[in-house]
């Protein structure tokens, strides 16, 4: 038998090389499972990686993928910095949607500036409020958050579900659970002829900014360090552990909640069932593939959109499942926590 | 060359580790019955050489001869089979399982948990340490759970016993009966090797001793034919530090007033306090000797604010404070110096400047949410200047350095916040002797600035040195407060005990013995 025993000193280069390591271990596994799937690894690794960017539409599409992970994990990464587990993420992303969504169908035909503002504002309110509920049920009464952040998030998709399918359900949509098309005012402008890019990218780009300075030089981010890396400390220097709940759900379901507005006053243009493919989770693994840093959930969330875009390229040229793309998720996940133990821990023999 | 062999020989025993020797050319050896010191201070290379012998480390060079054959220690299980048992300074019980459960976790034969009890019961009987085999361990006093760690080497039949710095927990009765207690085994030819740096304790017990530092040997001696002056030459290369206690000449006015204290605990291990009082006065140390487990750590989190609770129960200069957090209690001029320094009093990952940051943010160091990094990289440097913190830099990280250096790091920072109030738990535990000098003498001098001082310790010698007045918590009661001048070591040591007569209680002698744990090795 053998046992993982700490090291006394992690490497700090292993440390932020881990993410490479975890994509080099997936393309490996990767080929592996195409060569037993029967498909050429090399052409299949073409068509998953590589085909998607040859085009300008390509590279738009991975933006617009891309931006709402971005936005949801740079939410999250706060609260992981603090041992604040929020995966809910896709219900906030939900609530989000449903409020922005509201105003929409409320103001639907009022031709107005401000009815965009005003969802982008709604949408963030629902998130946060989303978030809020977990982190009264963590202060109130000491609930897990991994917990009541993951059931809330199926309170939020029956609660949207229910709308769609009952008071703002698209009268002419043949008894389709959608909302009607939102009108013009109510969409982000597209930024680039022939794509869905649209403004909302505007947003990412100021939050990734925001989010970057937060993390640098804010002192509130120092508190949310020390109460995830040394909780004591944090008490003994008086720093509220409540506060550092509250913030941190509140603002990444806040983001969550943006990401919501960004789906369907963007590319989806609606309220329906399938407003997002997983972004709430699947940004928890972009959190941890940009180690918790502004700018590394950047790359990492280009990297995951990537596997989405792969995934449906794969499923269209090479027959594959749509499961492919969860499986690809799901194994740079593992293998990056995979490194992480052993970043943290050796494997030793006992004597 | 003696015609018995040695039961311990080392000869040449070399240890390098990347950054530093720690053991270079170490020669020494023991014979059957004698008890033989290492003395040294912290980092002078004693636990490695300890854990070579106990074969938990490989040494680079060097050879080991036991009983005049040449050994290679490769684990601790053949340490034991030799005959090699050693105490550690910090036990390894689980305190969920009772006395005779944990020692049968360690035995590498097979047991029968009721002829092991009775083994237990003959084994500490014989050698004066009693102990109830069925009794769980987290109900025994510190003293009853190094009694337990002896009795499980004793079991196994040593003929090398290893103690390291068996006395850090023990109260001047307690340290007695250990002392009778090794004297009888040794008698019985057992060899002893104690670790230590308390220089009277050696000279009390130790036939020989070997003195280390810097990871060499320094001197081999006689310790009863040396004083300590010469002992602490040989051990930190120079005289022995002595602080000076001025006069304090301000005015003596109350500024920490802890009013009927009383708190149950929410931990099944830990001690309610009954009903504390205490005046602490600008310009003086107040010292409160005790054994950890007797209250220490909820006290020190009751004023701290660590765990607020009632608002009257602590004021700091007459404003009730006992409802405020630690963070609002820091905005009353409260510092504090946590026992625990890594992942309490600084964050082990974090480098300097964002530690000084973690109580120091209030000088200046933030502006509109944003961190000045710059002036707390300013602060750290000064700390780290004025306080002669030995480390890399105010970027290195907190856990990179020695316990002392991060130490003195800690109380620096806290002094340079202009305290009013300063309560210090253990100043300087695992601290090395110059060091420990230098930061009892800041504390001193801070304290005849007019600032208020609580030193929580276990370390009597260091209480009497600095206090103005000690006072002993015990069992969760303090006793009243006594100018130095009027008590003793004793004195102090019996009410440590929990034998002393609560203030309000005056006319119920025995109700404080009775609720301590530590009643019944007392009166053994």
């Amino acid at each position: 038998m053998h046992l993982l025993e700490p090291r006394a000193q992690p490497s700090q280069l292993m440390r932020w090389t881990a993410p490479l390591w975890a994509i080099l271990a997936m393309l490996l596994t990767g080929s592996l499972l195409f060569w037993m799937l029967g498909k050429p690894p090399l052409e299949s690794f073409q068509v998953f990686f590589i085909e998607p960017l040859t085009s300008s539409y390509g590279w738009s599409e991975l933006l617009i993928k891309a931006s709402p992970l971005i936005l949801i994990a740079e939410g999250l990464a706060i609260g992981f910095k603090a041992r604040i587990y929020n995966i809910g993420a896709e219900g906030q992303l939900t609530m989000g949607a449903l409020f922005a969504g509201g105003v929409a169908v409320h103001f639907d035909g009022v031709d107005a500036a401000w009815v965009l503002p005003a969802m982008v504002a709604a949408g963030a309110l629902g998130g946060a409020l989303w978030g809020a509920l977990p982190a009264l049920l963590k202060t109130r009464f000491n609930a897990e958050e991994t917990l009541t952040t993951l059931m809330l998030g199926y309170v939020a998709s029956f609660i949207l579900a229910y709308m769609v399918n009952g008071p703002w359900r698209d009268p002419e949509g043949m008894n389709f659970p959608q909302s009607i098309m939102f009108g013009d005012s109510a969409l982000f402008r597209v930024l680039m002829e022939g794509t869905r890019l649209n403004t909302s990218i505007i947003i990412t780009l100021f939050a990734v900014l925001g989010f970057w300075l937060f993390n640098a030089r804010s002192f509130l981010a120092y508190r949310l360090e020390v109460g995830g890396q040394a909780p004591a400390a944090a008490r003994y220097a008086g720093f509220s552990a409540k506060q550092t709940v509250w913030f941190s759900l509140v603002m990444s379901g806040l983001m969550a909640g943006l990401a919501g507005v960004g789906e369907v006053a963007g590319p989806v243009g609606q309220l329906n069932l399938n407003i997002s493919p997983g972004y709430g989770f699947a940004a928890i693994i972009v959190a941890y593939l940009g180690r918790l840093h502004a700018v590394g959930i950047v790359f990492a969330s280009l990297l995951i959109a990537l596997i989405y875009l792969g995934g449906e390229a794969a499923q269209v040229s090479l027959q594959m499942p749509a499961a492919i793309t969860g499986i690809f998720q799901g194994m740079l996940l593992f293998f990056l926590l995979g490194a992480d133990a052993f970043i943290d821990n050796r494997l030793r023999r006992p004597a | 060359m003696n015609t018995s062999a040695p039961r311990l020989q080392l000869l040449h025993i070399t240890k390098r580790y990347p950054s530093v020797v720690a053991n270079a050319d170490i020669s020494l050896s023991v014979q059957p019955g004698e008890i033989h010191a290492i003395l040294g201070e912290n980092g002078a290379g004693k636990s490695t050489l300890m854990k070579i012998i106990y074969g938990a480390v490989k040494a680079d060079e060097g050879e080991m001869l036991w009983d005049g054959r040449q050994v290679a220690i490769t684990n601790p299980a053949q340490a034991r089979r030799l005959g090699i048992g050693m105490v550690f300074q910090h036990f390894s019980l689980f305190e969920t399982l009772n006395v005779v459960e944990n020692i049968a976790l360690v035995l590498d034969e097979p047991f029968d948990l009721a002829a092991l009890a009775r083994r237990v019961t003959e084994v500490s009987e014989r050698y004066g340490l009693p102990l109830d085999p069925f009794r769980p361990v987290h109900s025994l006093s510190v003293g009853e759970r190094q009694r337990v760690e002896i009795v499980r080497c004793l079991l196994q039949n040593p003929r090398l016993l290893i103690l390291d710095e068996p006395t850090s927990v023990l109260t001047p009765q307690a340290v007695l009966k250990l002392f009778e207690t090794l004297r009888q085994l040794a008698a019985e030819g057992v060899s002893i090797l104690y670790i230590s740096h308390k220089l009277h304790e050696i000279q009390a017990l130790c036939d020989s001793a070997t003195i280390m530092r810097g990871g060499r040997v320094t001197g081999q001696a006689i310790p009863k034919d040396e004083t300590p002056a010469s002992l602490a030459r040989m051990m930190i290369g120079r005289e022995l530090p002595q602080c000076v206690a001025p006069v304090y000449t301000g005015e003596r006015r109350p500024v920490l007033e802890i009013r009927s204290l009383s708190r149950p605990t929410d931990d099944p291990f830990g001690t309610a306090l009954h009903d504390i009082s205490l005046t602490v006065h600008a310009g003086e140390i107040v010292g409160i000797a005790g054994i950890s487990g007797n209250g220490q750590a909820e006290l020190l989190a009751a004023l701290s604010g660590e765990a607020p609770g009632a608002r009257n129960a602590v004021c700091i200069d007459g404003a009730p404070v006992g409802h405020l957090n630690a963070g609002q209690r820091r905005r009353q001029g409260l510092v504090f110096v946590p026992e625990e320094r890594l992942g309490r009093g600084a964050v082990p990952a974090l480098p300097l400047t964002h530690n000084a940051l973690l109580t120091g943010h209030p000088q200046g160091m933030k502006r509109w949410g944003l961190v000045r990094y710059a002036r707390a990289r300013a602060f750290a440097e000064e700390c780290i200047r004025r306080f002669d913190v030995r480390c890399g830099g105010p970027e290195a990280v907190a856990r990179s350095l020695s316990g002392g250096n991060l130490q003195k790091f800690i109380v620096g920072r806290e002094i340079m916040l202009q305290p009013r109030v300063m309560i210090v738990a253990q100043p300087t535990w695992g601290v090395d002797v110059g060091a420990a000098a230098f930061l009892r003498q800041t504390l001193l001098d801070l304290s005849r600035t007019g600032v208020a001082i609580l030193v929580i310790s276990e370390e009597l010698e260091e209480l009497f040195e600095i206090s103005d007045r000690i006072a002993v918590l015990a069992a969760g009661r303090l006793s009243p407060a006594e100018a130095k001048a009027a008590t003793n070591a004793e004195s102090v040591g019996l009410r440590m005990s929990g034998l002393f007569t609560p203030p309000t209680e005056a006319s119920a002698p025995a109700s404080a013995s009775s609720s301590s744990t530590e009643s019944s090795h007392a009166s053994a």
